[in-house]
């Protein structure tokens, strides 16, 4: 069916939801790349306008990849919740908009929603309201501590080394647990995905959180077949998989639902979690479709939408969008770092999901530490489940820069937000934090250093 | 004001960016200072140029990208030669064709190609390797090699290309081997060198590995995962 608008006697004609959606979005170089953007400024705002007047039901009907060839749809579809839609069921996407950011919208509709359906109403919000609403929606998970609390933000130690050697990677471990960052996960993204090596990594970050009794949960970031693989010989808490929003994209990664399925149950049945069961940690970030030749003509914040329709089945700890990583091509700019972040924050977040940001550039796009402080203040006022914590933000495994340990303090503390309740007592326990959330100084006998210097 | 770190022994385990000490929740200033010229090192190799006159005596191509910003937006542009550029190449009777790309630093082949090339070219001779004329590209990707050697009709292309630059290493140098060179070949048909310059890989051992994967794939006919990378074992 084509979708039609008007403007001053020129009909702007889209012949399907996928291309509306692509003209309807902010320019991004990836949709541009994909040849999928809109050709002029009016006629994005055109898009705009027939998408506000598209009803909700309407994504019931019109698959953007058919359900017959792409089994996300087909889950998408299958495990659609009619009843939590109903209350919403007579509103045009436009409507939807209005209601999100009213003062009676219950936001408990996540399993009501498709993901089209809220990347959808995502292309028709500013920055602000992307921010507001995602603000009033929390999403609580749990594995050995409890994140995503309203005033409270998480980090990722992220303690990776471009050769794994064990004492580079502890080094990093020990600089970011004493700047208070660890309680989201302590997660190494490997340079060698082989099972002893990433044995040999799960154990070291085992023993620390073992030796001192630290309330969170570790994870190597290797295939999720590597994964299972090694699960009762390596102290194996989370599953990592990185996901994308189409079948395709997924087999890029080497990745079907079933082997996710397969994995989720299998780190279930480990029980190594003590107060929650929330077994799994996803990565994404907007462009791999494309990166991967395998969006099918959908634009790449739909497609990214789509994989949270994927994460949210397997009930994750942790959900993170590392959205400027992979480059220009897709995400040009600053500009459009932060945009593309506020949508997946927003979107994760509606389809009820931990979502955490990895506020971060490489070197060929264009923006700088300035642009990342912009991005971090607006995901600290729109209420990140949790960021990443890289020594002085500078990854010197893949080569990129993210937010560091000191930024988590800083955002922190203008913010008034604190760490996950059970890691704020272990802070305060060992004396890196007092009663106001303020960072202590450490001396050269603490504790944590005692076996390192 | 600065409040110190007393790990700053754990710096000797890594080249990560800990034990910075802090003003307030800030790192000091000196901290930030050394970090944006570390970036910007990584931003000014991204726009250098090649320095086309201290190249040698080379064959000046260019890719379908008019210029960075179209470069760094449209990969697929930095994969194909412009229309001037492809009437340009003749075949050539010859084993092997050296391709030069700026990629995303062409200081990396400013500083690194002419020193590895001193290396290389005698092994090569030696072996009686024959060459085609040098090609020098500008706003390439990888991939332009394909094209170039398809229509020079060499056996195997040696692409030398400035590396996405890391905040240490803004001048990294990689080196592509690709075998009977095509358009539309992906990178599991090729060969890869990486982190070739001083602080990573050495010149010498850099020109060594490309020998030794050179002579294998002119003797076994084929570059990609088929063809290891067994150099290492064979010195040690």
């Amino acid at each position: 069916m084509a979708y039609k608008t008007t403007i001053q006697q020129h009909t702007y004609s889209f012949s399907d939801l996928k291309t509306l959606l692509a003209k309807a979005s902010p320019y991004r170089s990836g949709d541009a790349l994909a040849g999928l953007a809109a050709d002029t400024y009016e006629e994005r705002v055109a898009a705009q306008m027939a998408l506000a007047d598209v009803p909700l039901k309407t994504f019931l009907q019109e698959a953007v990849i058919p359900y017959e060839t792409d089994e996300i749809t087909r889950l998408i579809i299958d495990t659609h919740d009619a009843t939590a839609f109903a209350p919403i069921s007579h509103f045009t996407v436009g409507d939807f908009r209005d209601w999100l950011l009213s003062d009676y919208a219950d936001l408990t509709v996540s399993k009501g929603l498709t993901p089209e359906m809220v990347a959808a109403v995502s292309k028709l919000m500013r920055n602000q309201d992307l921010i507001s609403v995602a603000k009033k929606i929390e999403v609580i998970t749990r594995f050995r501590n409890t994140i995503g609390l309203k005033g409270r933000l998480s980090v990722r130690l992220q303690p990776n080394h471009n050769t794994d050697d064990p004492k580079g990677i502890a080094a990093a471990m020990m600089d970011g647990l004493l700047y208070g960052s660890g309680d989201a996960v302590i997660g190494i993204n490997p340079a060698t995905d082989s099972p002893a090596a990433v044995t040999g990594l799960l154990t070291l970050i085992d023993q620390l959180r073992q030796q001192f009794d630290i309330p969170t949960q570790s994870c190597v970031l290797c295939h999720v077949t590597t994964a299972l693989q090694i699960m009762g010989k390596a102290p194996v808490d989370l599953v990592f998989q990185s996901i994308g929003g189409t079948e395709k994209t997924n087999s890029s990664f080497g990745i079907q639902l079933s082997l996710l399925k397969e994995a989720y149950e299998a780190a279930l049945s480990l029980q190594r979690g003590t107060i929650g069961n929330n077994v799994m940690y996803f990565e994404t970030g907007q462009g791999s479709s494309l990166s991967a030749n395998a969006h099918e003509g959908v634009d790449q914040q739909t497609c990214e939408a789509r994989a949270y329709g994927v994460a949210r089945h397997f009930n994750p700890l942790l959900v993170n969008t590392v959205v400027g990583f992979i480059g220009p091509e897709y995400l040009f700019d600053g500009k459009q770092i932060i945009r593309a972040a506020l949508e997946d924050h927003f979107c994760g977040k509606l389809l009820g999901l931990p979502m955490g940001v990895d506020v971060c550039y490489t070197n060929h796009a264009n923006a700088d530490q300035d642009d990342m402080d912009n991005l971090l203040t607006l995901l600290g006022v729109a209420g990140c489940n949790f960021i990443m914590g890289v020594p002085g933000a500078d990854d010197i495994m893949l080569n990129y820069q993210s937010t560091s340990f000191h930024d988590a303090l800083y955002i922190r503390q203008v913010l008034g937000l604190k760490p996950a309740p059970e890691f704020e007592q272990w802070l305060m326990k060992y004396g890196l934090m007092d009663d106001n959330g303020r960072s202590l100084p450490v001396t050269s006998s603490h504790l944590l250093l005692k076996n390192y210097l | 004001m600065i409040i110190d770190d007393p790990w700053h022994e754990l710096k000797a385990f890594t080249a990560a960016r800990i034990a910075l000490g802090r003003t307030g929740s800030a790192m000091p200033l000196q901290e930030v200072l050394r970090f944006k010229l570390a970036h910007a090192h990584a931003r000014d190799a991204v726009y250098s140029s090649l320095d086309i006159d201290a190249l040698g005596e080379v064959n000046l191509l260019h890719s379908k990208a008019a210029d960075r910003a179209e470069y760094l937006q449209r990969p697929d542009k930095g994969r194909q030669l412009n229309e001037n550029s492809r009437l340009s190449l003749t075949p050539v009777n010859a084993d092997l064709a050296i391709i030069l790309v700026d990629g995303l630093s062409a200081t990396a082949i400013n500083h690194h190609a002419i020193p590895v090339l001193d290396y290389l070219y005698p092994m090569l001779q030696a072996k009686k390797i024959s060459l085609a004329p040098v090609q020098l590209v500008e706003q390439g990707r990888v991939a332009i090699g394909d094209e170039i050697g398809e229509l020079l009709k060499v056996k195997l292309i040696l692409v030398l290309i400035g590396e996405r630059p890391g905040l240490t290493s803004p001048d990294s140098l990689g080196a592509y081997l690709t075998w009977q060179p095509r358009s539309g070949l992906t990178d599991e048909a090729r060969n890869c060198i990486s982190n070739i310059r001083p602080e990573g890989l050495p010149y010498k051992l850099a020109a060594e590995k490309m020998y030794y994967l050179i002579h294998e794939a002119l003797r076994l006919q084929l570059t990609g995962v088929m063809l290891k990378d067994n150099y290492n074992l064979r010195i040690s």
